[in-house]
C-alpha cells in the first residue's frame, strides 16, 4: 500500500536518464510502443515479400538480389529465403509486436495511473526488461546477417528440423542458434515484466481501488502477466533444451535412427520431437491470449466510454477473463491433434477447447449488451473497438471448426489455420492497439490525433484485412497447405492461384494505407491540437491528471477512489459520467 | 454509422462464398469422408448462424444506438439471468458439436484396422515419399539404415540377405486396391512430414522415432494428390506424390509388374 507521507518525486536530470535508461514507467511504455511499431513495419515488409513471391515465384526482381545476393541470386527468391522470411515474420509479429505493445507498451504506461500508483513496483526491473527486450530484437534481426541466413523452421521451430543443425537446411546453422537465443532473452525480459505487473497490481492500488473497481484493462493486464509468468518460464526451459541439443550433443528432442540426407545421426538417441511440441504449445496457447486479452480490455473500456453506458456484466467479464486465463493452460493439445500424440487425449483437449470458447462468447455478448441502449459516439478509437468486436467474431467462429479433432483431420496446417489466427490474434489484436493509440494518445503526448485521417485509415484497413485474411478460409477448405513457398508442384493448387493473387493485392493495399496512420501519428505528435485533461469525458484515473501526466503521475497527491470504473449516465447525476475519484455524493442518494 | 453497412456487406461477402462453394472440398472417396462432410456442414450451419447473427446485431446496435444528442444512455450494469442463459446455451452448443464429431475421430483413431487390411509401409524424408509392400510372401524383409541408398533405389535400406525382402515392392507413389482396407505404417527418416489426402479427409504427421499407423479404405478409382503438410524444409512445397486407387485386378497386375522389374 502507498505510504501515508506525501512526497513529490522529481524527474531525473539529463537526457540519458530521462529518455534512454529511464525508470519512469511512462517513458518505458513509450519505448515499448515504438519498439513494437518498428517491428510491425519489418514484419509487414516481410509479409509483402512473401505475398509477392507466392504469386510470382519465378519473376526476377533486381533489388531482391541486392538485399540477398545468395538467397535471391538473380533476383528470384529461393524457397529457403521464403521460409526464413516467413519464420521471421511470424516471430517478430508474435513476440515483438503482439506481446510487447498491448501489454508492455500500453500496460506499462496506463496500469500505474489507472490504479492510482506513482510508478511500477520495481522501476529498475522495468527498465531492465525493456532493454532486455531490445537486446532480444537485435539478436533476432542479426539472424538475417549470419551465414545461411535466418532459420526456416517457422515461429514454432519444431525439431528435428530446428534441432539437427545445418544439415536440415540453410538457416538451420547459426541463424537458428540466434533465433533460440533471442527467444530465450525475450523470455527473460517477459518474466521480469510479468513479476512487475503482478506486484504493481497487487500492492500499489490507491485507497478505495478495490479489485472489483479496477478498469477491465487492469484485469486483462494482470491476467496477461500471470499467463506470461507461467508460459515464458516453460518456453525458456524448452529453448535451453533445444540449444543444448544443437550445441552440446544432448538428445532431448532427437530420437534414435535418424538419417539426414544420407548421413546417419549416430550420436543421438532417446529424444522425442513431441516433447518440444508439448512444451512449446504449453506456452504457445497462453501466448495467443497474451496477445488478445489486453485488446479485449481496451475494447471493453472504449465500448463503455463511447456508448456512455456502464459495461454490461462487469463481474461476468472479470470471471470470463479469469477463466480464459485458467483454461488457457489446459488446451495446448489442440495444436497437436495430428501430431501422433495419444488420440484419446484429443477428446479431452477438444472438450476443454470448447469450454474456453464459452468465456470468449460471453465477452462478445456483453459487448453487444454494453452497446445496447447506449448513445454511441463514433470516434476513431471507438471505430477500432467496434472493428475489434467484428474481427473477434470472425476469427473466433473458425476456431469452432479447428477445435474439433474430427474436422482438424483436414484443416490442420492448411490456410484455414492461417486465416483463423491472423483474424483473431493478428488483426484483432492490432485493432486493439490502434484503438488504444487513438484513445490514449492525447494523454500520452498531450495532443489530439486527427480524426478525419483516423477514420479514413480505419475504414480502409478494416476492409483491407477482411480481403486479405477471409479468403484464406476458402483456400483451407480447398486443401491448400500452409508454409508453401510456391504453388507450382501440386496440381490442384494451380486453380487456387487467383485467390492468392487477390490476397496479394489486398495486402499491398492494406500496407499502403498504413502510411495514413504513420502520417497521422507523427504529424499529431508535433502539430496536433493541445489535448485537454479529459477529452473523452471518461471516468478512470488517467483522465484526472494532466496530459501528459507529471513525472510521478499524481504530483504527490494520493488519489482516493469512490466509484466503480464505468459509471456513465447515472440517472440524476450532474453529468453523464462520474469519475472514479469524484466524491461519493456525486451519485444522487436514491441510487 | 457508416460502419454498419460496411460490416453487413463484408458479412454477406464472406458468407456468399460458403454458399457458392466456389473453392471447396473435392468429393470424398470413402465412408469416413461422407461422415466428415456431414459434420462439417452441421458445424458450418451452427457457425454460420452465429457469425451472421452476431455481425448483423453489431451493425444493428451501431445504427439503432448512435448518439442522437437526446437524453442519456440507459443505466444498467447487466442482467444475471441473461448471463446464465447465454453461458449455458453456448456451452451446450459447443460441447454437442464435439460429441457429434467423436464418432468420426474414433473411426480413424480408436478403431483398430480390420485384420485383413493390407499393410503398407510409408517412408517420408526430405523431400520425397516411398512406399513398401510386403509382396507375395506377406512378410516385410529386414531393413537397416546402413544399407540405405537413395540413388540405387533403396530408400528403406532393404537387406538383400533376408529372403523375406526379396519380394518386397518399393514404389515412389502409393497404389491401393479399391474397396479394401489399407493400413499405412508411417515412418520418417529425418524431420516431421505429414501425409494428407484431401479426398480421404485424412491427415497424419509422420514423426521420426515413432511408427504411426493409419487405416482407411478408398472406394473410388482415381489418382489423388498427396502434398506434404508439415513444414519439413526448403523443399516442403515440392514434396508431393500421388495415391492411385486401382481396381483389384489392376492392383494385382501392378504388383506383378513391379516384381518382374526387380
Ligand atoms: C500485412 C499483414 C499480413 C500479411 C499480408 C501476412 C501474411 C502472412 C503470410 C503469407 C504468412 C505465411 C503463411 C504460410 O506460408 O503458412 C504468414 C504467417 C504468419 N503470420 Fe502473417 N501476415 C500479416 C500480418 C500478421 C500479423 C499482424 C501477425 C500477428 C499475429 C502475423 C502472424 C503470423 C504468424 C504467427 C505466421 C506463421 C509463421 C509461421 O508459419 O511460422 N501476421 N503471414
Ligand atoms: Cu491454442
Ligand atoms: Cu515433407
Amino acid at each position: 500500500m502507498s505510504s501515508p507521507v506525501v512526497h513529490a518525486h522529481h524527474a531525473p536530470e539529463g537526457f540519458i536518464r530521462r529518455y534512454v535508461f529511464s525508470l519512469d514507467h511512462k517513458v518505458i511504455g513509450i519505448q515499448y510502443y515504438f519498439l513494437g511499431l518498428f517491428s510491425v513495419f519489418i514484419g509487414m515488409f516481410l509479409s509483402l515479400l512473401m505475398r509477392y513471391h507466392m504469386v510470382n515465384p519465378t519473376v526476377s526482381v533486381a533489388w531482391m538480389a541486392k538485399l540477398w545476393p545468395t538467397a535471391a541470386a538473380g533476383g528470384v527468391m529461393t524457397p529457403e529465403l521464403y521460409l526464413s522470411l516467413m519464420t521471421m515474420h511470424g516471430t517478430i509479429m508474435v513476440f515483438f509486436v503482439l506481446t510487447t505493445v498491448p501489454q508492455s507498451g500500453f500496460g506499462n504506461y496506463m496500469l500505474p495511473i489507472q490504479i492510482g500508483a506513482e510508478d511500477m513496483a520495481f522501476p529498475v526491473l522495468n527498465m531492465m526488461s525493456f532493454w532486455t527486450t531490445f537486446l532480444a530484437l537485435v539478436v533476432m534481426i542479426a539472424a538475417f546477417f549470419v551465414e545461411g541466413g535466418a532459420p526456416l523452421s517457422g515461429w514454432t521451430a519444431y525439431p528435428p528440423l530446428s534441432a539437427a543443425g545445418r544439415v536440415t537446411g540453410p538457416g538451420e546453422g547459426m541463424g537458428q542458434n540466434l533465433w533460440i537465443l533471442s527467444i530465450a532473452i525475450f523470455c527473460g525480459a517477459s518474466l521480469m515484466g510479468a513479476i512487475n505487473f503482478i506486484s504493481t497490481t497487487v500492492d500499489l492500488r490507491c485507497k478505495g481501488m478495490t479489485l472489483m473497481r479496477m478498469p477491465l484493462t487492469c484485469w486483462t493486464w494482470l491476467v496477461t502477466a500471470i499467463l506470461g509468468l507461467l508460459g515464458f518460464a516453460v518456453l525458456l526451459a524448452a529453448g535451453v533444451l533445444l540449444l543444448l541439443d544443437r550445441l552440446a550433443g544432448s538428445s532431448f528432442f532427437l530420437p534414435a535412427g535418424m538419417m539426414i540426407s544420407d548421413r546417419i545421426l549416430a550420436d543421438h538417441k532417446g529424444g522425442s520431437p513431441l516433447l518440444w511440441q508439448h512444451l512449446f504449445w504449453f506456452f504457445g496457447h497462453p501466448e495467443v491470449y497474451i496477445a488478445i486479452l489486453p485488446g479485449m480490455g481496451v475494447t471493453s473500456q472504449l465500448l463503455s466510454t463511447f456508448s456512455r453506458k456502464p459495461i454490461f456484466g462487469y463481474k461476468a467479464m472479470v470471471y470470463a477473463i479469469l477463466s480464459i486465463g485458467f483454461l488457457g493452460f489446459l488446451v495446448w493439445g489442440h495444436h497437436m491433434f495430428m501430431s501422433g500424440m495419444n488420440p484419446y487425449s484429443a477428446m479431452a483437449f477438444a472438450t476443454l477447447t470448447m469450454c474456453i470458447g464459452v468465456p470468449s462468447a460471453i465477452k462478445t455478448f456483453n459487448w453487444l449488451g454494453t452497446l445496447w441502449g447506449g448513445k454511441i459516439h463514433f470516434t476513431t478509437a471507438m471505430l477500432f473497438a467496434l472493428g475489434f468486436v467484428s474481427l473477434f467474431v470472425t476469427g473466433g467462429v473458425s476456431g469452432i471448426f479447428l477445435g474439433q479433432p474430427a474436422l482438424d483431420l483436414y484443416f490442420h496446417d492448411t490456410y484455414f489455420v492461417v486465416g483463423h489466427f491472423h483474424m483473431i490474434m493478428g488483426v484483432a489484436a492490432i485493432f486493439g492497439m490502434f484503438a488504444g493509440t487513438f484513445y490514449w494518445f492525447p494523454k500520452m503526448y498531450g495532443r489530439m490525433m486527427n480524426e478525419t485521417l483516423g477514420k479514413i485509415h480505419f475504414y480502409l484497413t478494416f476492409i483491407g484485412v477482411y480481403c486479405i485474411f477471409t479468403p484464406m478460409h476458402y483456400l483451407g477448405i480447398a486443401g491448400n497447405p500452409r508454409r508453401y513457398s510456391a504453388f507450382t508442384d501440386v496440381e490442384y493448387l494451380g486453380g487456387l492461384i487467383p485467390v492468392h493473387q487477390f490476397m496479394t493485392y489486398a495486402a499491398y493495399f492494406t500496407a499502403a494505407v498504413q502510411l495514413i496512420f504513420v502520417v497521422n501519428l507523427f504529424w499529431s505528435l508535433m502539430k496536433g491540437p493541445k489535448a485537454p485533461v479529459n477529452p473523452w469525458n471518461a471516468t478512470t484515473l488517467e483522465w484526472t491528471v494532466p496530459s501528459p501526466p507529471p513525472f510521478d503521475n499524481f504530483a504527490g497527491v494520493h488519489p482516493v477512489v469512490n466509484h466503480g470504473p464505468y459509471e456513465y449516465s447515472v440517472p440524476g447525476a450532474a453529468s453523464d459520467f462520474i469519475m472514479q475519484t469524484d466524491p461519493p455524493s456525486a451519485v444522487p442518494s436514491e441510487h | 454509422m457508416l460502419l454498419a453497412p460496411v460490416v453487413w456487406a463484408l458479412t454477406v461477402g464472406v458468407a456468399y462464398f460458403f454458399f457458392a462453394k466456389t473453392w471447396w472440398f473435392p468429393p470424398p472417396i470413402n465412408q469416413h469422408g461422407v461422415a466428415y462432410d456431414a459434420q462439417f456442414m452441421r458445424t458450418l450451419v451452427v457457425v454460420g448462424v452465429i457469425f451472421i447473427l452476431a455481425q448483423f446485431a453489431l451493425g444493428y446496435v451501431i445504427v439503432r444506438f448512435r448518439n442522437d444528442g437526446r437524453g442519456r444512455a440507459q443505466y444498467t450494469h447487466g442482467n444475471n439471468r441473461l448471463e446464465t442463459l447465454w453461458t449455458s446455451a453456448t456451452a451446450l452448443l459447443f460441447l454437442s458439436l464435439v460429441v457429434m464429431g467423436t464418432k468420426i475421430w474414433a473411426g480413424v483413431h480408436f478403431d483398430e484396422a480390420p485384420p485383413d487390411a493390407i499393410p503398407i509401409e510409408v517412408l517420408a524424408k526430405q523431400f520425397s515419399w516411398s512406399f513398401r509392400y510386403a509382396g507375395p510372401d506377406g512378410k516385410f524383409g529386414h531393413i537397416d539404415l546402413k544399407l540405405v541408398n537413395d540413388s540405387a533405389g533403396n530408400p528403406f535400406g532393404l537387406d538383400d540377405k533376408d529372403p523375406a525382402s526379396k519380394d518386397d515392392i518399393v514404389s515412389a507413389s502409393l497404389k491401393v486396391p479399391v474397396g479394401k482396407p489399407i493400413l499405412l505404417r508411417m515412418n520418417s527418416r529425418d524431420v516431421i512430414h505429414n501425409f494428407f489426402v484431401r479426398e480421404l479427409r485424412m491427415k497424419q504427421d509422420i514423426v521420426p522415432g515413432m511408427e504411426i499407423p493409419i487405416h482407411f479404405q478408398a472406394d473410388q478409382i482415381g489418382i489423388y494428390e498427396v502434398p506434404c503438410s508439415e513444414l519439413c524444409g526448403l523443399g516442403h512445397f515440392q514434396m508431393r506424390t500421388t495415391m492411385q486407387v486401382m481396381s483389384v485386378a489392376d492392383f494385382a497386375a501392378w504388383q506383378q509388374q513391379m516384381l518382374a522389374q526387380k
